[in-house]
């Protein structure tokens, strides 16, 4: 018990908390067909955070963070403005932006890359969600004791706040965001303002995608984005239903893939663990496959009416 | 700078010149490839494809060490890519044909999924006790430094099958592209044709895993074709283009990388295209910012001057700086803003063809329509002598009736 308090307590919260933050963010791109928005900031928030390192010459969370943020919305910009003045289709803007980004982030972490940072591209991918350790959390009473909670690694905290911070907006925006997702032209007639409601759902994938990004790595933000909203898609023709699909799939899958990392080497007779974050993301596409296999509201045309 | 010149010329060496020319081969069959794939409107279907190129590389890496003890083996390494390459293009082409989902949410969840699961299996081969893990991890964002000439020679004969693959099926994939149903009705299996397209793209990806790695590879076949549909609205012109800009930037990317150790010639590959990329997004006289900016200039000038030209036939007062200056220029008026002789005859043409198009609008209002700008260009550009005579007489007509 002593040893789950220690290890696996505290990154298996972490893991539900950003998987169900992404997931909620995620019903919204899924269903604007803008899902690969969070793949693309995802992907720049290495430069942003590699500059970020080079400007201020430390590695801490904040500076970091703001980084990402900045290249979050300079991706954004840039997108719009090659689409717009370039005539682009938006998903080639987005290919070139993103793809350009990361390889400036590469190329300034290799160039730098001899001053000894501990800053490497594997790390941003699969994040280090393992390293997250408790070590006063000692047995059940710690959980009550002020001196252990104080203790708590300091991205529980951080990933509790986005979460909230993204809750708090969504519930505020819910029928702005709504009416622009299904019908933009409707949304900006009644002044719903659809613009600066998208404005706002990028930031905040952008806020989530970040704090996912320091903790458990960029891979499982975009598979939580995607694959629970995704699979909550299939199940039922209802939007608030559909969100509490998504959340218990991403609760689903980031314990179920905790749990499997840590203990399945061990039940195949296997000393080490595997990746947690890449485990999290594999059963949430597991999920999504079942979901495309059997779930009741799958087909394009909703064959039969819903109730 | 003196490695730079080098590089360029061919002269640092054999190595680095067989693997220049491979990544140029390569570059170039990814920028024929990605123009139709963009045409299609399927750009980032790449995407999905190179990510879910890992975790066969891994499986392949992992049965190659068990047996061998050391999994570069570049070969085998390729075919495991391809082979789950394919298996995420059939997952993706079956989400988006079976479920409502849209082809972007397919897109993202297989090469999250795919990706991710790649990434479970390296740390199982970290755990391993194989040769080489360390090489694995090259093929995420590319290596060419370590790079066999064995290894470039493959990758350029491979690239050079594509090409010639690309050739012949031209004619047929420009056709998918452009009008699909049409290709159906002219006997072509577009369903097919489609899947010939996105193999060839899974082998563009495969082979250049090597290269720039499998996140930048996206970049190969987006950014070059994006950049050459700036300088021409012929498709095959373009897919010439494509691929020569291609080659340029592999060719830039790997010579500047050989001039420092440890440089990412990925990541310079990719750089080098968003640069000519930059280029032509501005500079293109058909599309680019700057010629739109000019374009935009010329039109308003040419409607200030206009309006002003009436406002000085019609005795009115103009207020506007812009118009004040555009007719100070051409001598329309005097410092002052009394018109000269020049700007009274330029004013009373401006008025006359003003009547002419009215006329022509009121006479012909479909083919009005359909003429952008009509009445802001001179009407002799646009209208035939004949037509104009016969509008002139209208006018006339129209003239005596009113008096």
């Amino acid at each position: 018990m002593s040893e789950f308090m220690m290890f696996s307590l505290v990154p298996m919260t972490v893991a539900v908390i950003i998987s169900m933050t992404c997931a909620l963010l995620g019903n919204f791109l899924v269903l604007r067909r803008q899902s690969l928005i969070g793949d693309a900031i995802s992907h720049v928030a290495l430069p942003g955070i590699v500059v970020s390192f080079l400007l201020t010459g430390v590695l801490s969370s904040s500076a970091m963070m703001l980084g990402a943020g900045v290249s979050a919305l300079v991706t954004v910009g840039m997108i719009e403005l090659i689409r717009r003045l370039g005539r682009v289709e938006a998903s080639a803007a987005m290919g070139v932006v993103f793809t350009s980004l990361f390889a400036l982030g590469v190329l300034l972490l290799e160039w730098h890359g001899a001053s000894g940072v501990h800053l490497d591209v594997e790390h941003a991918l699969y994040g280090n969600l393992e390293s997250l350790i408790w070590f006063d959390g000692t047995s059940l009473a710690s959980l009550v004791d002020p001196a252990a909670l104080a203790d708590l690694p300091p991205q529980l905290g951080r990933a509790a706040w986005v979460g909230l911070v993204v809750v708090i907006m969504l519930v505020v925006l819910r029928r702005h965001l709504v009416l622009g997702s299904f019908d933009p032209e409707f949304a900006a007639s009644v002044s719903a303002r659809p613009a600066l409601v998208d404005l706002v759902l990028v930031t905040l994938v952008a806020i989530a995608a970040i704090a996912a990004f320091e903790a458990v790595g960029s891979i499982i933000v975009i598979a939580m984005f995607i694959c629970p909203a995704a699979a909550a898609r299939l199940m039922t023709n209802r939007l608030d239903h559909q969100v509490a699909w998504s959340q218990l799939f991403a609760m689903v899958s980031a314990v179920i893939g905790y749990l499997v990392a840590g203990h399945g080497p061990g039940w195949l007779g296997f000393e080490a663990s595997f990746s947690a974050a890449g485990m999290i993301a594999t059963v949430a596409g597991l999920i999504l496959m079942l979901a495309c296999l059997l779930g009741p509201r799958r087909g394009r045309i909703g064959a039969t009416v819903a109730g | 700078m003196e490695t730079w010149w080098q590089a360029l010329t061919f002269t640092l060496g054999y190595n680095t010149g067989v693997v220049t020319l491979g990544a140029m081969l390569l570059a170039a069959g990814a920028g024929m490839v990605g123009t139709f794939v963009l045409l299609r409107k399927r750009a980032l279907v790449s995407d999905a494809i190179s990510h879910a190129t890992l975790p066969g590389l891994a499986l392949a890496f992992i049965l190659v060490g068990m047996t061998t003890g050391d999994g570069r083996y570049l070969p085998a390494l390729l075919l495991g890519a391809a082979a789950s390459a394919a298996l995420g293009l059939w997952a993706v082409q079956a989400i988006s044909d079976h479920t409502r989902l849209g082809e972007d949410a397919a897109i993202g969840a297989v090469l999250s999924t795919f990706f991710a699961f790649g990434v479970v299996l390296i740390t199982v081969i970290q755990s391993m006790t194989v040769l080489g893990q360390s090489g694995l991890t090259g093929y995420l964002v590319g290596a060419t430094a370590g790079m066999l000439a064995s290894e470039a020679k493959l990758i350029a004969a491979c690239a050079l099958g594509l090409l010639a693959a690309v050739l012949v099926l031209r004619r047929d994939l420009l056709l998918l592209c452009f009008d699909a149903d049409f290709a159906r009705t002219q006997g072509l299996d577009t369903r097919r044709l489609d899947l010939v397209l996105l193999m060839l793209l899974m082998a563009v990806v495969v082979i250049g895993l090597k290269v720039t790695g499998l996140i930048l590879i996206v970049a190969l076949t987006i950014i070059p074709p994006v950049a050459a549909r700036f300088w021409t609205d012929q498709p095959m012109r373009m897919v010439a283009l494509a691929a020569v800009l291609g080659a340029l930037a592999g060719y830039l990317g790997v010579t500047l990388s050989s001039v420092r150790e440890g440089l990412p010639t990925g990541a310079l590959i990719v750089l080098s295209a968003f640069v000519l990329f930059l280029v032509s997004f501005l500079f293109s006289p058909r599309r680019g910012v700057l010629a739109s900016l000019l374009a935009y200039r010329r039109l308003r000038q040419r409607i200030h001057l206009r309006q002003g030209l009436l406002a000085l036939c019609r005795d009115e007062p103009i207020f506007d700086d812009l118009t004040l200056a555009l007719l100070r220029r051409h001598g329309y008026i005097r410092r002052d803003g009394v018109a000269t002789q020049a700007g009274l005859v330029a004013a009373r043409d401006a008025e006359h063809e003003e009547r002419l198009w009215s006329v022509y609008r009121a006479s012909y209002p479909d083919d009005a329509l359909h003429r952008e700008h009509a009445g802001l260009v001179p009407i002799h550009e646009v209208l035939s002598p004949d037509a104009i005579m016969a509008l002139e007489t209208q006018l006339m007509g129209r003239r005596e009736v009113v008096r």
